[in-house]
């Protein structure tokens, strides 16, 4: 269940927590993710549903967010992973058609891993819990698939 | 750059560093949470919104406005069939990647730069929802 441990995941979700803390209590802000996409889009489209009042009042903050995330990972590399830098061996198509789908979705969805998840979910929201229920289970049902057809890792 | 600038820039530090320190910025992790061989996303997903759960509920009791200024308001979603149906195609290209937006920004951080071929399909996906299915 547990193979790398709980300490890992323990401590990064309570560090996550205390930087969505942090800008909250600072600013009021919910510091979210997939918005950066629309955000940043909203610098190069004319089209009305990118340049909604959200969007561009937010671009601003949401590019400095994820550049901070960035950062945050870059000095977790350089001081405390063991194994230095990373690169994932899977595969590009699958990264390109798997980023494609999520950016699609979680934008229907207006919410991902981190809106929906942490703070929806803090939000005590329950369509949040409903949209976090849902790409669980479909993300996993995937996954399974995708193994089962053997295609590695 | 404002004060408020600087601590949404410190806010996201501590979310990137978690989330590498949780090994989010490696897909292979994610998928083994997916595979059901590693259950321990779990813990970080539950740890992250427990910590903000008591901020985002207590905090605004205490405090009448944020520190800077402004005001706390709540985050609001309307359940409808976007919401449902966008996290079924997001839950589908979680499981084929391992994907999902913070993890792959934090990617970059560690030099997982295969992940910019993920963020590049992400804007597209983006792009694609709003131009034409609103």
């Amino acid at each position: 269940m547990f193979p790398l441990g709980f300490f890992p995941y323990i401590i990064g979700g309570i560090i996550i927590g205390v930087g969505v803390s942090l800008i909250f209590i600072a600013t009021g802000l919910h510091a979210t993710q997939s918005s950066f996409l629309d955000a940043t889009i909203s610098f190069f489209s004319k089209r009305p549903y990118f340049l909604q009042k959200q969007f561009i009042d937010s671009r601003g903050w949401r590019i400095t967010f994820a550049l901070g995330v960035i950062l945050g990972a870059f000095i977790y590399t350089i001081t405390l992973a063991a194994e230095g830098f990373f690169t994932t061996s899977v595969e590009w198509w699958r990264l390109a058609i798997g980023g494609l789908l999520v950016g699609f979705g979680t934008r229907l969805s207006k919410g991902c891993t981190s809106g929906h998840g942490i703070s929806g979910l803090a939000s005590l929201s329950t369509t949040s819990l409903f949209a976090v229920i849902t790409f669980i289970t479909v993300g996993i049902l995937t996954a399974l698939v995708i193994q089962i057809l053997g295609v590695m890792p | 750059m404002n004060l408020r600038r600087i601590f949404v820039f410190a806010g996201g530090i501590l979310f990137g560093f978690g989330l590498a320190f949780g090994g989010m910025a490696k897909q292979e992790i994610v998928l083994s949470f997916l595979q059901l061989e590693d259950l321990g996303l779990l813990l970080l997903l539950g740890g992250s919104a427990l910590v903000t759960a008591l901020t985002i509920n207590i905090v605004p009791k205490i405090l009448k406005k944020p520190i800077l200024g402004g005001e706390f308001k709540k985050r609001t979603r309307t359940l409808n069939k976007r919401t449902i149906i966008g996290a079924i195609i997001f839950g589908v290209g979680w499981g084929i990647s391992g994907l999902c937006p913070g993890s792959a920004i934090a990617s970059l951080g560690v030099g997982n730069l295969p992940v910019l071929i993920g963020i590049a399909g992400m804007f597209i996906g983006a792009y694609i929802m709003g131009r034409y299915f609103t």
